[in-house]
């Protein structure tokens, strides 16, 4: 090692070697890196099983898995997209810009930083393995409610060991990222000058200390419950398995906004840069965010609606829930607004906040309708609520990473990824999406229940059309891993501001950014942030 | 003989069948609005609140169609250098308030009608098994199990080579969507369900009555319903239970009072036959499980 060492040591620059860098290293730009290829790399297997799913789905009658198997796919599926494609995909994204965007040299705790995400490699391979061992892998799905969770084989306690190293992940990257913010901004940038994505992650960070130990609590009472004879949620025992319940949503409602937030704050760079205007309402679209946190806290009940809550508790989480529209609109009107007057042109991540806003908002719409409680008894556990979470997960988050992603490519790879082919991508993947995604509002409406492997003649039309376009949506990724995979080989050189209407520290650093940024704190002009007049 | 006088049991209600089918579909686009007075004020709140969603959106995703084509670089649109707007932000901050309280105001009224069980003139005892239901009707021996009928049972194995769109009753397909023995309840009449499971939890939904309610070991929950029009009425178990839970459907077959009286009155001599002779002692022979009655005792 220490020869190792030397031997590399006479370069112009310390040159670490491969596993130095790529397996010790604790530099913020590397590890954002790891996070994103492993995010990219959960994307794609979440997305195959996602396809064993619709392949099965393709036609009435089961032809290719029985009804076992294909639990333990809706149940894999969402918890490897959860937990391993979306929410590292947004640690990856802070861990790449936080630093650059507030002017810090890297993350307040490089070392943990490492640790945070290696774990996570383990967690996964864990929870895969299940799949191959004696009795399979979960299938009481992804929200784990006991007593059918429980009924499995032993694989269960892996299932829950990973979740927990999940969470320990989680709360150390909240932690890196919470002191990164609050103590390692360059001097002049003032909390209420910081980049939205800043401000969302920063945000979202709370949220996620506040929660994943709750879910930590859950799962390891359902552990016991399972091997050490408690009746936490045993009714024979004296439990009550709608505790767990709550317990679950008081974790997963805050854990939606995980998904969430921090997209806001990827579009919220966006599209200032992509309209050449500032962002409209600055300081209304913090407040939002914030109130959105705050409000996830007290609605989660709404995933519960139909468990014979009394009336005053299904009235307070309906009004409660319903009031979450009111700053989600502010940020689609404020969106909204800063493209008026703007001077816009249309570049894939331009292409794909505008996608995000269009479809989010339509995500947001039936979470609306899923609030009602009357018309909820209708809606619960229906496709209806499928077509709504993976209109505000994949239109919403997915659509907003890959935005970030192509807006801030040039500046990792010091390259420009080939346009034409993102903007293919762009419109195979919208218009592969909604056939995906739109008929199972249908599908839901008409009486199609969630989770089931096989259906009546009825719902075969609009299951074909959806499978049709999940294979299309899935083809499609493979699109977006060429073009990431040959931006960062080679193509035309980027410039430092990559985008004309660029503002903001990232883009004052070289492209490809270098790997040791803000060793100097830089001096922030307000002219030259983000978001323009930060009066208001 | 117990057979026959289940056959003329079920034979009471062949006459009603066919009233007013509410299965899905093909490409059944929307809701359906149910066969009873709580179930068409869920579909008009759905109504409701769709249309508000679909003014807004036009409006929102309009701005933003104008925005593109008017505000294009390409066009020789300046940015403006604006950002900040108290009164339209104002004015988006309360109006979707008032919208709000617009939609709350009915949600309400429903909830509160739909959460009222009391006078119920019938009872009915709804029990979620893997992957089947118990029907039991409170003050009778009336009580069976209700499960996938034969037909869709056998065409939905791994590639059985069946063919779902061969599964038909009356010309209509049934293929999952049909039980072997469908839960009989009279038309006019407010019955109250009480609801519970015996090992996970499962969900008992008939989307023409306009609700689910979960059924979970260890709790009772309530709902109610009055049927408007005789029919056959067809759902499912709407909670993952395990891996048959797409296999658990529901039939609630409605008609009129005075044919519901009939059929429970016979249904009920046969259960109550069935257990006088479980209870002879001389019968040494375990006792048949007849759909009709066999749990009778068990209670
Ligand atoms: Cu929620
Ligand atoms: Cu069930």
């Amino acid at each position: 090692m220490a020869t190792d060492h030397t031997a590399h040591h006479d370069a112009h620059h310390h040159t670490p070697s491969f596993a130095q860098r790529w397996l010790f290293g604790t530099n913020h730009k590397d590890i954002g890196t790891l996070y994103l290829v492993f995010s990219l790399v959960m994307f794609l297997i979440g997305g195959a099983m996602a396809l064993v799913i619709r392949a099965e789905l393709f036609q009435p009658g089961l032809q290719l898995v029985n009804p076992e198997f294909f639990n333990q796919m809706t149940t894999v599926h969402a918890l490897v997209m959860i937990f391993g494609a979306v929410m590292p995909a947004f640690v990856g994204l802070g861990n790449w810009m936080i630093p650059l965007m507030v002017g810090a040299p890297d993350m307040a705790l490089p070392r943990m930083n490492n640790w945070s995400f290696w774990i996570l490699p383990f967690a996964f391979l864990m929870l895969l393995s299940t799949l191959f061992m004696e009795g399979g892998g979960p299938a009481g799905g992804w929200t784990l409610y006991p007593p059918l969770s429980l009924q499995g084989g032993n694989s269960i306690a892996f299932v829950i060991f990973a979740i927990h190293l999940m969470g320990i992940s989680s709360i150390m990257g909240a932690i890196n990222i919470i002191a990164t913010i609050l103590n390692m901004r360059a001097p002049g940038m003032d909390l209420l000058k910081m980049p939205i994505f800043v401000w969302s992650w920063l945000i979202t960070a709370f949220l996620l200390i506040a929660v994943m130990p709750v879910l930590a609590g859950a799962v390891t009472m359902l552990l016991t419950d399972k091997f050490f004879a408690t009746s936490f949620f045993n009714a024979a025992g004296g439990g009550d398995p709608v505790l767990f319940q709550h317990i679950f949503w008081f974790f997963g409602h805050p854990e939606v906004y995980i998904m969430i937030l921090p997209a806001f704050g990827i579009i919220s760079e966006i599209i200032p840069t992509f309209a050449r205007k500032p962002l409209f309402g600055y300081q209304a679209m913090v407040y939002a965010i914030a109130s959105i946190a705050f409000l996830s806290f007290i609605v989660w009940a709404h995933h519960m609606f139909t468990v014979g809550m009394p009336l005053g508790g299904e009235l307070f989480f309906m009004y409660a829930t319903m009031l979450i529209a009111v700053p989600t609109g502010v940020k689609v009107f404020n969106w909204v607004s800063t493209m008026w007057k703007g001077s816009m042109t249309f570049e894939t991540p331009m292409l794909f906040a505008l996608g995000f806003v269009v479809m989010f908002t339509i995500g947001g719409f039936s979470g609306l309708m899923l609030a009602i409680v009357p018309a909820d008894f209708q809606y619960h556990d229906t496709y209806f609520v499928v077509a709504h979470f993976h209109y505000v997960l994949v239109t919403g988050a997915i659509f907003a990473i890959m935005a970030g992603t192509y807006y801030w490519l040039p500046k990792w790879t010091g390259f420009m990824y080939n346009e034409t082919l993102g903007k293919w991508h762009f419109w195979l993947s919208t218009i592969f999406v909604n056939l995906l995604f739109f008929p199972q509002h249908f599908l839901g409406l008409a009486g199609m229940p969630r989770r089931i492997p096989d259906y009546n003649i009825a719902f075969s039309d609009f299951n074909m059309i959806s499978s049709v376009g999940a294979f299309g949506f899935g083809l499609s990724q493979l699109l977006f891993a060429y073009i990431v995979w040959s931006c960062a080989r080679g193509g035309a050189r980027a410039t430092d501001r990559v985008w004309e209407g660029a503002k903001g520290l990232e883009w004052t650093v070289p492209s490809p950014a270098p790997h040791h940024t803000f060793t100097t704190p830089p001096r922030i002009d307000d002219r030259e942030l983000a978001h323009g007049d930060v009066s208001h | 003989m117990m057979a026959r006088r289940f056959l003329t049991a079920t034979a009471l209600l062949a006459g009603s069948a066919g009233a007013a089918l509410a299965n899905p579909k093909p490409w059944q686009l929307n809701m359906t609005p149910g066969v009873t007075e709580m179930s068409r004020q869920v579909y008009d709140l759905h109504m409701l609140i769709l249309w508000i969603c679909v003014v807004i959106g036009v409006l929102v995703f309009g701005a933003m169609a104008y925005a593109m084509f008017k505000f294009r670089k390409s066009k020789g649109a300046v940015a403006a250098r604006w950002s900040h707007n108290t009164t339209a932000e104002i004015v988006w901050t309360v109006i979707p308030v008032l919208i709000l309280v617009a939609m709350a105001w009915p949600a309400t009224k429903t909830l509160i009608e739909m959460a009222d069980t009391d006078d119920a003139e019938l009872t009915v005892k709804v029990t979620g098994y893997q992957w089947l239901w118990r029907y039991e009707y409170v003050g009778t021996d009336v009580n069976f199990v209700s499960k996938l009928d034969r037909d869709s049972d056998r065409t939905r194995m791994l590639r059985s080579g069946l063919d779902p769109a061969a599964v038909t009753v009356d010309g209509e397909n049934t293929y999952l969507l049909n039980v072997d023995r469908p839960l009989v309840l009279p038309t006019g009449t407010k019955i109250r369900f009480v609801i519970t499971a015996n090992d996970v939890i499962h969900s008992w939904w008939v989307p023409a009555l306009g609700w689910k309610q979960d059924a979970i070991p260890g709790f009772i929950n309530e709902a109610w319903t009055r049927i408007d029009t005789p029919g056959t009425y067809r759902g499912q178990c709407a909670e993952l239970c395990g891996k048959d839970h797409g296999f658990m459907p529901i039939v609630v077959e409605a008609v009129p009072p005075a044919q519901f009286a009939a059929w429970l009155g016979e249904t009920d001599a046969i259960a109550k036959a069935a257990r006088a002779a479980e209870a002879a002692p001389a019968v040494a022979a375990a006792p048949t499980a007849d759909a009709g009655a066999s749990a009778a005792d068990a209670q």
